[in-house]
């Protein structure tokens, strides 16, 4: 209480108790509900849902691909972030826009329109097929898909800051002898390099759990393009809400594992460039 | 448009039964709500407006009949979860055994209407391009190497499971055993490139992406393509044997006696069997029962020998177990594959 006392503004206490409550009816208690559930089945049975061969195949692909896709994204997030923000060209308020049309698109609408572009007989998949690139029905679908709806996140992310930060740090840097790639990967960089950070943990958190665009490009083989979020599905097809659950409480402790991680990087590397909040 | 779907449906559901616990007691209408499968769509919305015509000729009342259309799994959930519906239209007694180890329905519905409670049926059978260039004639030809077979996933649809059930007993009309049957039915899954959620998507993978040399599917769907899509890109091929696919309904017990409804959907389901329902059903591809009505479209229902879940693998929950259920049988065929 001591820090809130020398504020200007009043109101922790009132703000700390709606974001404790705020946060319970949002997040944990659906959360607690879903550890709930899971806890009806046997350590023996929940340990046999979780690692059953198709399941465990379906672990890697969700999150070896979403991290591939957030990956991808970052690098080209943040050169559409870089040329959004420091050029200007005819019709940049348009692909400016376009950015976030991933964001407003019905998953299952995209699916099938990558579905449709990728197939064998799509506009795309037309061409790939002769090169012996299959897009459509295999892994690499799943993470076209992923990287179609992670790129807002990215972009978005990392836009505010380059936005905030001026050019003559970059002016400065060369100035006292640095040529353009010391400016850049010394003074610009470390500065993203946080919002880039988050900017990936968003588009991985996204990746993780998406389902519809997935689901229509993906073509479910088991062992090889089944998703993790699809074998929750099967199971609630299948009345199994335990064994759903069980697959979920699973998926949600490796993200929230994976996405402390990535925070305390990025707490790390903030601190280490002097931005420490 | 799978989550979004599923995670709206309580919502659905609490709006829904909001507007009928409003709705009912105040006025002397009779509403009826119908939760019924997918593909189920076309065929009440015609039989709706016959029934509610024959209800206010014979009784002299009106009726409403609401509908709600899903994924058979996912609907049965919601009446479960409290969606009021007086009757369910299934296409698998499976999903009708769910209401009644809830209490919902009662556990002899099979004797509450004639012909186990299900007023229609379908069969599996093939769809292949035109001309059948890898002329596929029946099940055995679907487990020859290097072909594409177009089934949607068994584990989350009632379609891919009567096809897998299909091959198995064809399997084991042949003469095959058990492991004979398992082996046929591992080798004709191994041809499946794409698993897809439902019927309606395996449909779009076969005619729209061009993927798989046969779609197999019910015959009400093989038929409707054949009619929509044109009669010059595929063929509907009927094998030697099939399933005997029938959609079987019942009264949600608990839903009619709170709202004293009864009467009114049990007509409703009897309706279904009456002449001018049955017609309709014809019309909608899926095999009548009256014999008098398949009689009359005999040239559009091609005779085929049927066998039933029930002849075959005793019941809907043994099959559930050994074949479908996590490491049945299902699962250690795609596993290997």
């Amino acid at each position: 209480m001591a820090s809130s006392s020398n504020r200007v503004l009043p109101g922790f206490g009132l703000s700390l108790g709606y974001t404790l409550v705020y946060l319970s009816l949002i997040v944990l208690i659906p959360l607690a509900a879903v550890f709930i559930k899971a806890s009806s089945l046997s350590l023996e049975q929940f340990w046999a849902v979780v690692t059953a061969p198709s399941v465990v195949a379906s672990y890697k692909l969700s999150f070896g691909a979403s991290l591939l896709a957030a990956a991808i994204n970052s690098v080209f997030g943040l050169m559409l972030a870089w040329a959004l923000v420091r050029y200007s060209f005819p019709g940049k308020r348009l692909v400016d826009a376009l950015v976030d049309l991933p964001f407003a698109l019905p998953t299952a609408v995209a699916g099938i329109a990558l579905t449709a572009l990728y197939a064998p007989n799509g506009w795309m998949g037309k061409f790939l097929e002769p090169l012996g690139i299959k897009v459509a029905f295999t892994p690499l679908g799943v993470l076209v898909a992923l990287i179609f709806i992670g790129l807002p996140f990215v972009v978005r992310t990392v836009q505010p800051i380059l936005e905030d930060l001026d050019t003559e740090y970059e002016e400065a840097a060369v100035s006292l002898g640095a040529n353009r790639w010391q400016a850049f990967r010394h003074v610009v960089f470390p500065t993203l390099l946080p919002a880039l950070m988050t900017g990936f943990a968003m588009a991985f958190a996204r990746a993780v759990g998406e389902y519809g665009s997935v689901i229509f490009i993906a073509g479910n083989i088991p062992m090889v393009s089944e998703i993790t979020p699809l074998m929750i599905i099967t199971k609630l097809e299948q009345y199994d809400y335990a064994g759903a659950t069980a697959i979920a409480v699973v998926m949600l402790v490796f993200s929230f594992l994976l996405l402390l991680l990535i925070n305390g990087l990025q707490a790390w590397t903030a601190k280490r460039t002097g931005r420490a909040r | 448009m799978a989550p979004t779907r599923f995670f709206l449906r309580p919502v659905f559901a609490l709006v829904a039964g909001l507007a009928i616990v409003s709705a009912g007691p105040a006025q002397a209408d009779t509403t009826l709500l119908n939760v019924s499968y997918d593909v189920a769509r076309e065929l009440y919305k015609d039989i709706n407006p016959a029934f509610a015509a024959h209800w206010q000729r014979t009784a002299g009342e009106k009726v409403t009949i609401n509908q709600s259309h899903g994924g058979s799994s996912k609907q049965i959930q919601s009446v479960v979860a409290g969606l009021e519906a007086d009757v369910v239209t299934m296409n698998q007694a499976a999903d009708i055994e769910v209401l009644v180890k809830n209490g919902l329905a009662s556990a002899d519905w099979r004797k509450a209407f004639p012909h186990g409670a299900a007023p229609y049926s379908s069969a599996t059978i093939f769809l292949v391009r035109k001309g059948n260039p890898k002329g596929i004639k029946d099940w055995n030809d679907l487990a020859r190497a290097g072909l594409g077979v177009v089934v949607p996933n068994p584990k989350t649809s009632g379609n891919g499971r009567y096809t897998y059930l299909a091959a198995w007993g064809y399997a084991l009309s042949k003469g095959g055993n058990e492991a004979a049957a398992r082996d046929f039915v591992a080798k004709l899954f191994a041809n499946v490139p794409v698993f897809d959620g439902g019927g309606r998507g395996a449909t779009t993978t076969f005619t729209q992406r061009g993927i798989g040399d046969v779609l197999v599917t019910f015959e009400n769907e093989a038929v409707l393509i054949d009619q929509e899509v044109g009669g010059d890109k595929f063929d509907v091929v009927y094998p030697s044997i099939s399933i005997d696919a029938s959609a079987p309904v019942a009264i949600v017990n608990k839903v009619v006696d709170k709202r004293g409804s009864r009467k009114a959907a049990t007509a409703y389901l009897n309706f279904l069997y009456s002449p001018e329902g049955q017609e309709i059903i014809a019309k909608h591809n899926f095999r009548p029962r009256d014999p008098a009505v398949l009689k009359k479209h005999a040239s559009r229902f091609p005779a085929i020998k049927t066998f039933t879940v029930e002849e075959k693998f005793g019941s809907w929950d043994a099959v559930q177990k050994t074949h479908f259920s996590d490491g049945g049988i299902y699962d250690q065929i795609v596993v290997k594959r």
